[in-house]
């Protein structure tokens, strides 16, 4: 204890110390940086989650006009509608009880970037997730829905906060959500083939 | 810690012989007892609100007691998760008991946090000098709400999956890089396998190493400053002629015999909620729970456990979903300013005005409607009264600043008001 009052009192060079402490702690500071690297990408999605994500097809051939069907891409789920035209008639009557009904703030491909919010206005394919917080909005597709009033136009209600979206996934005024439903990248194969999570069609078949 | 001069009394026990000297010599087992238990000492008017912090530490020694043995036959996993609780449940000697201890020490121990959290509003815990204490207090409360939301996801029931979607959905309303962010927690393109494994880790491992550092670095600081009490007097300012204070008693025996009575009565009532009721009609399990995770059905309706509600009614009582979001942090976050937003000369509600004990009563009745809203489907009246009792729950933290100032407050007494049991 002693000894080290002796030797710290001794010429010692504080500007040469203080150097040496400052380069001390950056480099201390960088190598806890790219440690952190390797912790972080462990989270990130895997190779082989990313090839399970891959794009998937769904036979229309069985959909009749008026239904739809659940199928499943990169574990969501997925809303494709046959819409008819009554129900893309109806569609044009409510742009102003939307919140985003130009689908400018909203997430889409460009090819669904139109009024229809497809690329064929026949068929609407959306992700079923809310974009409120992620629960799975119910196909309420009669018009005048008892629960939903008598303007009710037909379209998608959420369960958990009350979101709701018409036919082409526009949500509502008085909704919590703020954007449209999510169009996932899609391509027809042929007629009757869908490919979900491709923009373009011609590769995969 | 204590400053209590001390070799008088270790010398004995040092020079004495045997295995007992033999230890003291070697760990500083006396000094430990003296500054934490015989040799701290506390403000002597304690009432009942000043038992919850013990039952807290005791409510936490449970948990971990519990959670070691389900982690022993628990499989996390898509695959595995809900039929090892349902393995768990039938099959493991006595897991019924175990988990159901686990399940409702969860519940309690945010019920006692809360009473906790209740004593230090009343009688001004927090404020100075015990500020860090309260800030420690707070990041323990927050450990514990991410240490209950993982465990939730555990069963992997199906309200476990969508209260998992929904929780890690709130930080995609993060402007930019939301999306990629959730992405990232989840570790997949929507809740599966990866993400039940890692918050599985976070729920056994790194939350709780978090959580006992910050009960100990909570209890440190408590030492350091020593127990307020509900005059909001400081006892330390009159010692008597052998420096110790005047109104206080040592902690042992006087407040470890007075915690044991408590403790008594807690798990009293703990077993009648394990044993008769460990459900308590869907409150402390859901009933959508005991159905596997199914990505393509969303219970209806989905309410979070009811210690989160409160929360989750001010996140839906705002149209917006990204101003929703935010106000949700604000008002978990709001308890850490508090030490800096009551400028009252007062500690204690017992010598406060009308202005402090209103905006108190306010807060309380605005937490519990809001944790009553926040189990009920958001339509019609119940969005109209989350949103009032929103007001009314930032409007304690909001104007506190200025009615806490305003407010006529009463003489503070010299010495503790005490009678004692004659």
């Amino acid at each position: 204890m002693v000894d080290n009052g002796v030797i710290a009192d001794d010429g010692v060079d504080d500007s040469r110390r203080k150097f040496l402490l400052a380069a001390t702690v950056a480099t201390g500071s960088v190598g806890a940086v790219f440690t952190a690297v390797p912790f972080i990408s462990s989270w990130t999605i895997s190779e082989r989650d990313r090839a399970l994500g891959a794009p998937t097809e769904f036979d229309l051939s069985k959909l009749e006009p008026g239904q739809m069907a659940l199928a499943k891409w990169r574990k969501q789920p997925i809303y494709v509608v046959r819409r008819t035209p009554e129900m893309l008639k109806l569609l044009a009557d409510h742009d102003s009880q939307l919140k985003d009904p130009k689908s400018e703030d909203s997430d889409q491909p460009d090819y669904a970037d139109n009024a229809m919010r497809s690329r064929n206005a026949e068929y609407l394919v959306l992700v079923a997730v809310c974009t409120h917080l992620g629960c799975l909005p119910k196909a309420r597709f009669e018009p005048a829905d008892p629960g939903l009033g008598t303007d009710w136009p037909g379209g998608f209600a959420c369960p958990c906060h009350g979101s709701r979206f018409d036919l082409a996934g526009r949500v509502f005024e008085g909704s919590p959500a703020s954007k449209n439903l999510r169009v996932p990248p899609y391509a027809f194969a042929d007629t009757h083939k869908l490919v979900i999570g491709l923009d373009d069609a011609k590769g995969a078949a | 810690m204590a400053t209590v001069a001390k070799p008088s009394g270790s010398e004995p026990a040092a020079k004495a012989g045997g295995l007992k000297a033999w230890f003291y010599k070697r760990l500083p087992i006396e000094d430990f007892i003296r500054s934490q238990l015989t040799g701290y000492y506390a403000p002597k008017n304690f009432n009942v609100w000043y038992f919850f912090g013990f039952i807290a530490l005791t409510v936490l020694a449970m948990q971990l007691l519990t959670g070691i043995f389900l982690t022993m036959f628990y499989k996390p996993g898509e695959a595995t998760a809900f039929d090892s609780v349902e393995y768990i449940m039938r099959e493991v000697n006595s897991g019924w008991l175990i988990r159901y201890l686990h399940s409702t020490g969860a519940s309690a121990f945010f019920l006692v946090v809360y009473l906790h959290m209740f004593r230090a509003l009343l009688y001004g815990s927090y404020k100075a000098p015990r500020e860090l204490l309260w800030v420690i207090g707070m990041f323990v409360y927050l450990a514990l709400m991410a240490e209950a939301f993982f465990g939730y996801v555990l069963p992997y029931g199906n309200m476990s999956y969508w209260a998992a979607q929904v929780i890690t959905n709130i930080f995609s309303t993060i402007p930019g890089i939301g999306p990629g962010l959730t992405e990232w927690i989840r570790g997949d393109y929507a809740i599966s396998d990866a993400t039940l494994n890692r918050f599985f880790s976070l729920h056994v491992a790194a939350v709780p190493l978090a959580l006992i550092l910050l009960v100990v670095l909570h209890l440190v600081a408590l030492r350091q400053t020593g127990s307020s009490n509900p005059d909001g007097i400081e006892i330390k300012e009159k010692v008597g002629a052998d420096g110790k204070p005047l109104d206080g008693i040592p902690f042992h025996p006087y407040y470890t015999v007075k915690d044991t009575f408590g403790i008594s009565v807690f798990l009293v009532l703990f077993a009648i909620v394990v044993f008769f009721v460990p459900t308590l009609g869907g409150l402390f399990l859901e009933h959508a729970n005991f159905e596997p995770a199914d990505p393509l059905s969303t219970p209806d309706p989905i309410a979070p456990s009811w210690y989160f509600t409160p929360y989750y009614a001010i996140l839906r009582a705002v149209p917006n979903q990204r101003i929703g979001a935010l106000l949700m942090l604000i008002s978990v976050m709001a308890y850490l300013f508090l030490p800096w937003l009551d400028r009252s000369p007062v500690k204690s509600m017992r010598y406060r005005g009308p202005l402090s004990r209103a905006f108190l009563a306010i807060f309380v009745v605005s937490f519990l409607g809001l944790m009553y809203l926040g189990m009920r489907p958001p339509e019609g009246i119940y969005v109209l009264l989350a949103r009032i009792f929103s007001v009314g729950y930032f409007a304690y933290f909001g104007l506190m600043y200025w009615y806490t100032k305003w407010d006529r407050v009463k003489p503070v007494p010299e010495r503790v008001r005490f009678d004692s049991h004659g």
